[in-house]
């Protein structure tokens, strides 16, 4: 049977740390022949983009491929020569990353980029090059060729710089490409667009391709056989579809379910329903809790030279009008920059509303200025869950010291020696093992951190609870294990959410109504339901396709 | 020009400082045998009589005018004594500061390039024990080895040996004015008299020019974008001088002023080690003297230094930086 | 309550086997930060010659600094002409100066003051520029724009310079020369601690901190400020050396200390006149001394942000 094209043998990598030998990756074994896509599928520290960069020898100054081998068309690049990687970096195998905007030189012009490619692997002379440019960039579909070839890359989007990047990686017709999360950190809608564009390039020219990806919906839908990596170790490869219909090893089970498709539950995101969430949900009375009018937060604009001037204002919100119910989760939807995070800042009281008012059980808490609003006795029923679970932590304190700052801070009848008593039970509550109350974030694990943030939002028992893209930054595993501690406990406490994320899919589990924003008016609102089913604005629509769908 | 609020803050720190100075010229001025008269009557004349925000106002106008006042010390106008000085002081400093960039960026590449290994930390080693030395003891040091064990360098007292006539001005830096002049002989004995001064500077400088260009490159070195360019198969050396040099010539712009600054507040020791006739040794002599207009003339001379050094500066971050608009 | 707990269990279970960290965490289960701490240091202090060499120096300097005065083989101010300006010998390690006094003895003695002098003025500026800096970061507007100006009017002078200047105003006294010295090591503590207190104020913790109920000014002296710290601690080590070198170049000019006063920057510029002459030792030994504290005190600042944030070493 001949080879196949890309041969990833017994492959072992080895870092060395200040802590040690770390083996990163493990007894990989991947086989790929030409014009298959390939999805390398895990979540991080799984070492798939290790596997992915030790194709390339890209392991830094302490990485090392320990063990195994990799064999390109008859090429062995385990332990390359300078001139061989030379040939092959570029021209033979490419790659696109993650963050388009930091992949490109800052301050060198996209045009110069791309010619610098292009005579490096003698594809185009002095005079050339500029001509190839344009048609390069023609292939990526970008029209106004002119414009981008002299601009910097922060004169362009995010999602045009990616596409200048697709340009660099095919400008040497190479025969692998190494896909390294290339959609992350662009909108949602712009993702599906780049995502076509680079599987429509390489089907074309029957390339190999390696998709890296946490996103399982991803994989499922471009590519054609898979390998589910964990720990550095591959734990299920399958090369057809099957995967998705009856997977076999339970960690694949288990993202399966966590990755949220467009009809799945909360309470099946993990294989089987936990014992909390097995009884149906009560319905909520409308009993109104929090009543937004007229928000607005106006920003003035500072000028080049640093001095405010007249007219330059930015309204990042701009006139709010919704109601949360007690013990309703309502969510929050938008792309990044249209608001979300300053209107829930704003009901947070860490910012001060430039108009409109915020009634909170009738009272009108935007009156008070943040400033004093510590002193309020509001300030204890209002709390917020925070976007990253370790930079909203205080990296010297432990999770003891964390969970009990509010109690310290705001509770009037505090007694010490409750004070174990009552941060114990906060850490059952949210599942924090007592034997882990005394370490610093550092730590632990991603899942940890985020509950110990949940409670310390929940310790004075608040009575509406911000939710600021709460799970963005973790694993769908995790992910899913946060998503049904938080509806646990809205059950449990009848608690109120704001929940705002970017991710309507997310959103749509755990709320009850649900509110879409783009530049900083709410576009459409109602209940769940109604606006995934019948969603009446076009960005709603856009979100809504921009879904992958995982048949399941 | 966010440079001006500064200039203000020097020209009142500078007024304010020199008036507290202890001593008073009038008596100064006025020589041993003078009475109590003809004191008073120089007070006058001098406008010490008025109030002191008086004398701040007249003191403005005559800046406006380019008038410093005159030197207690020597009897000349500031304005023409520190014109003769500043280009010994301007020459030897941007020779130290040329010689320092010439040293310290390849050793800060060099070190960027192979991170934690033994030239990396040869290279901080070196550069750091150039920091460390008092600029005093490295300007002796080198006098004692270069002229008295060795005798290669010619004695350290001042521009040029007495031998040889200055050459006409048209700078203002010997070397440069000799070779216009066509008088190569009195250039290469000006040059001999700059080296060993400029060499102490440049020891000095080092430091934070390698240090920085040594993190600056790290960072750049370590940056998504020169992962890219590597996974595209771009030269290294292309790599490293045209995508992580560039870019890491940013920070080092930045504090270039500071080094700059450094450097001239260095230049009094060197300076007065190697009898230099610049304006630093002019204002160490004026303030053992409470000679305040020369003090206020020196201090003004350095912070317009200072807000053309950070003019030029801006300028060329403009040039190497796109994402900074001049208008900016 | 049964029930309840025993609805944890799931949850947690799933975690502990989706969460790789868990395992590995609780296998060294002996006071895991302290282990972990310990451990670290020795690997960097290991890994790094250098950083051993400079905190061992270090020590020296201090243990000098405090029993030098205690058993130096000479008075250092007692002056006998009939030896003066002999070379170094048995007798005289360093020496002896133009006034027969034992450089050794003198160069001993000095550590203490200079160490004293560089220490207190240190401790001045570290103080003012960085409460300074905490407010100018924390609440922005006004506040920066202010503070702002003052350190970049003070950084418009060449820095020795003005201090001199401060010496000629003030007196020309040793706690002038202590006070100027600390005037000029204000700003880089105003830029340290403003620049942190930027970047760990847009962390959220410090959001979760006001959330919790602390006020602005409790958030910024109980929360941020200690994360602020090891910067702060690295810049404190290299204005240690800086401000030696500034103590010794104002009494070099023959501002501050004065003679017979055993002060290394003075020492040199005694044996200046003699150098060009061939009495070498004069000026060697307090330099080589004088340098070499800088130096250690400039590494002990590598040393230390190499223990506090590997990726920011320059």
């Amino acid at each position: 049977m001949a080879k196949p094209f890309l041969q990833i043998k017994n492959l072992a990598v080895d870092f060395a740390t200040r802590r040690g030998v770390v083996h990163a990756v493990d007894d990989i074994n991947i086989n790929l022949n030409k014009g298959e896509v390939i999805a390398i599928v895990g979540e991080s520290g799984s070492g798939k983009s290790v596997t992915a960069y030790s194709i390339l020898n890209l392991l830094g100054n302490n990485g090392k491929i320990a063990k195994g081998s990799i064999t390109f068309d008859g090429m062995n690049l385990e332990n390359p020569s300078a001139s061989l990687l030379k040939d092959i970096r570029g021209r033979e195998i490419a790659m696109i990353f993650q963050n388009p905007m930091s992949t490109l030189n800052p301050i060198r012009k996209v045009g110069d980029q791309l010619s610098d490619m292009l005579r490096q692997h003698a594809q185009a002379t002095n005079q050339t090059a500029p001509r190839k440019v344009i048609e390069l960039l023609h292939k990526v579909e970008i029209q106004d060729t002119r414009r981008v070839t002299n601009a910097y890359p922060f004169e362009l989007s995010g999602g045009m710089c990616q596409r200048v990047m697709i340009a660099l990686a095919l400008a040497c017709n190479s025969r692998l490409l190494i896909a390294d999360e290339p959609t992350t950190g662009l909108d949602v809608t712009t993702q599906k667009s780049i995502m076509d564009l680079i599987m429509g390039l390489v089907k074309h020219r029957n390339l190999a391709v390696i998709l890296i990806t946490h996103d399982l919906g991803m994989a499922y839908q471009y590519c054609d056989k898979f390998v589910v990596m964990e720990k550095g170790q591959v734990v299920e490869a399958c090369d057809d579809h099957s995967l998705f219909t009856s997977p076999q090893h339970s960690y694949t089970k288990k993202l399966l379910a966590a990755t949220p498709g467009i009809s799945s539950k909360v309470e099946h995101l993990t294989p089987t329903v936990p014992v909390e969430l097995s009884k149906p949900a009560v319905e909520i009375e409308k009993k109104e809790l929090l009543k937004v009018e007229g928000l607005v937060k106006t920003y003035i604009l500072k000028s080049q030279g640093g001095f405010k001037s007249q007219g330059n204002t930015f309204n990042a919100v701009d006139g709010v009008n919704f109601t949360i119910y007690q013990g309703e989760c309502v969510g929050l939807v938008g792309e990044s920059g249209c608001g979300k995070s300053t209107t829930s800042r704003l009901i947070a009281r860490l910012e001060q509303p430039s108009e409109g008012r915020i009634l909170f059980l009738g009272e009108d808490i935007g009156q008070v200025s943040d400033r004093d609003f510590i002193r309020s006795p509001r300030r204890k029923d209002i709390q917020m869950v925070f976007q990253d679970p370790t930079g909203s932590l205080n990296p010297r304190h432990s999770a003891f010291q964390l969970i009990s700052e509010p109690i310290l801070r705001l509770q009037k009848d505090f007694n010490k020696a409750n004070l174990k008593d009552q941060v114990y039970q906060l850490a059952e509550k949210v599942g924090l093992p007592l034997e882990l109350i005394y370490r610093l974030p550092h730590q632990l694990s991603g899942g940890q951190k985020a509950r110990v943030g949940i409670a310390r939002a929940i310790a004075l028992n608040p009575k509406l609870l911000i939710l600021d893209e709460p799970t963005s930054a973790l694993d769908v595993s995790v992910q899913a294990i946060v998503l049904q501690l938080l509806e646990h406990l809205r059950r449990e406490h009848n608690l109120s959410y704001l929940f705002v994320s970017h991710d309507l899919n997310v959103v749509r589990m755990l709320s009850q109504r649900i509110l879409v924003m783009q530049s900083g008016k709410i576009v459409e609102s109602g209940e769940t339901a109604e606006v995934m089913s019948k969603p009446k604005h076009l960005f709603t629509k856009t979100l809504l396709a921009a879904i992958p769908q995982l048949a399941s | 020009m966010l440079a001006v609020p500064s200039l203000i803050g020097v020209i009142v720190v500078a007024f304010v400082l020199t008036r507290s100075l202890p001593g008073d010229p009038a008596v100064y001025f006025a020589g041993i045998t003078a009475d109590e008269e003809s004191i008073a009557q120089i007070r006058e004349q001098l406008g010490l009589d008025k109030s002191i925000f008086h004398q701040f106002i007249v003191y403005c106008k005559n800046l406006t005018q380019g008038n410093l006042g005159v030197s207690l010390n020597t009897g000349q106008s500031v304005a023409s004594e520190l014109s003769a000085r500043f280009p010994a002081s301007l020459e030897l400093t941007l020779t130290g500061l040329a010689l320092a960039l010439m040293a310290a960026i390849p050793l800060g590449i060099l070190a960027a390039v192979n991170p934690n290994t033994w030239i990396d930390h040869l290279c901080r080693i070196f550069v750091t024990a150039g920091a460390s030395t008092p600029i005093f003891f490295s300007g002796l040091l080198l006098v004692f080895v270069f002229y008295y064990l060795l005798g290669w360098a010619p004695s350290p007292i001042g521009r040029l040996d007495f031998f040889y006539l200055s050459p006409p001005k048209v700078t203002g830096f010997y070397t440069i004015d000799a070779m216009i002049n066509g008088d190569f002989e009195t250039a290469a004995a000006a040059a001999k008299q700059l080296i060993l001064p400029a060499i102490t500077l440049a020891i000095f400088a080092l430091a934070p020019i390698a240090r920085m260009t040594r993190s600056a490159m790290l960072t750049a070195m370590g940056s998504e974008y020169v992962k890219a360019a590597t996974a595209n198969g771009i030269d290294r050396r292309k790599i490293i001088f045209v995508y992580a040099l560039r870019n890491a010539m940013l920070p080092l712009l930045t504090i270039m002023g500071l080094v700059f600054s450094y450097l001239l507040g260095a230049n009094v020791l060197v300076e007065k080690v190697f009898s230099w006739p610049g304006i630093g040794s002019f204002a160490v002599d004026a303030l053992v003297a409470s000679d305040f207009a020369a003090v206020q003339g020196f201090i003004l001379v350095m912070a317009v230094m200072f807000v053309v050094l950070n003019l030029v500066i801006d300028i060329l971050y403009t040039l190497v930086d796109p994402r900074v608009s001049i208008d900016g | 309550m049964g029930d309840l707990l025993l609805n944890k269990k799931v949850v947690r279970n799933t975690d502990t086997k989706l969460d790789p960290e868990l395992s590995q965490h609780s296998q060294n289960s002996a006071t895991p930060e302290q282990h972990d701490w310990r451990q670290q240091t020795w690997y960097i202090l290991s890994q790094n010659p250098i950083s051993m060499f400079s905190i061992v120096l270090f020590l020296i300097f201090i243990l000098v600094g405090i029993t030098g005065p205690f058993w130096v083989p000479f008075d250092p101010i007692a002056s006998d002409t009939s030896i003066a300006l002999q070379a170094p010998s048995f007798l005289h390690l360093f020496g002896t100066d133009h006034l027969g006094r034992d450089v050794f003895s003198r160069v001993v003695v000095a550590t203490r003051l200079d160490l004293w002098i560089a220490l207190s003025a240190v401790s001045i500026s570290a103080l003012v520029g960085t409460s300074l800096g905490c407010l100018a970061g924390y609440f922005g507007g006004w506040y920066d724009r202010i503070i702002g100006r003052i350190a970049d009017t003070i950084l418009a002078f060449p820095l020795f310079v003005l201090a001199m200047g401060i010496v000629a105003v003030l007196g020309n006294s040793l706690t002038n020369v202590i006070y100027a010295t600390a005037l000029i090591n204000i700003p880089f503590f105003i830029r340290v601690a403003r620049a942190e207190v930027t970047i760990q104020r847009n962390h959220q913790y410090v959001q979760a901190a006001l959330l919790s109920g602390n006020t602005h000014l409790r958030t910024l002296v109980f929360h941020i400020f200690p994360n602020c710290l090891p910067a702060l601690m690295v810049q404190m080590s290299l204005n240690m050396g800086w401000a030696i070198l500034n103590a010794a170049g104002l009494s070099f000019i023959g501002l501050g200390v004065r003679p017979p006063v055993a002060e290394w920057g003075i020492m040199v510029a005694e044996g200046a006149n003699y150098i060009i002459s061939g009495e070498w030792w004069l000026v060697l030994f307090p330099g080589l001394i004088l340098m070499l504290a800088v130096f250690c005190f400039n590494l002990l600042g590598d040393a230390l942000r190499d223990l506090v944030d590997p990726q920011k070493r320059t």
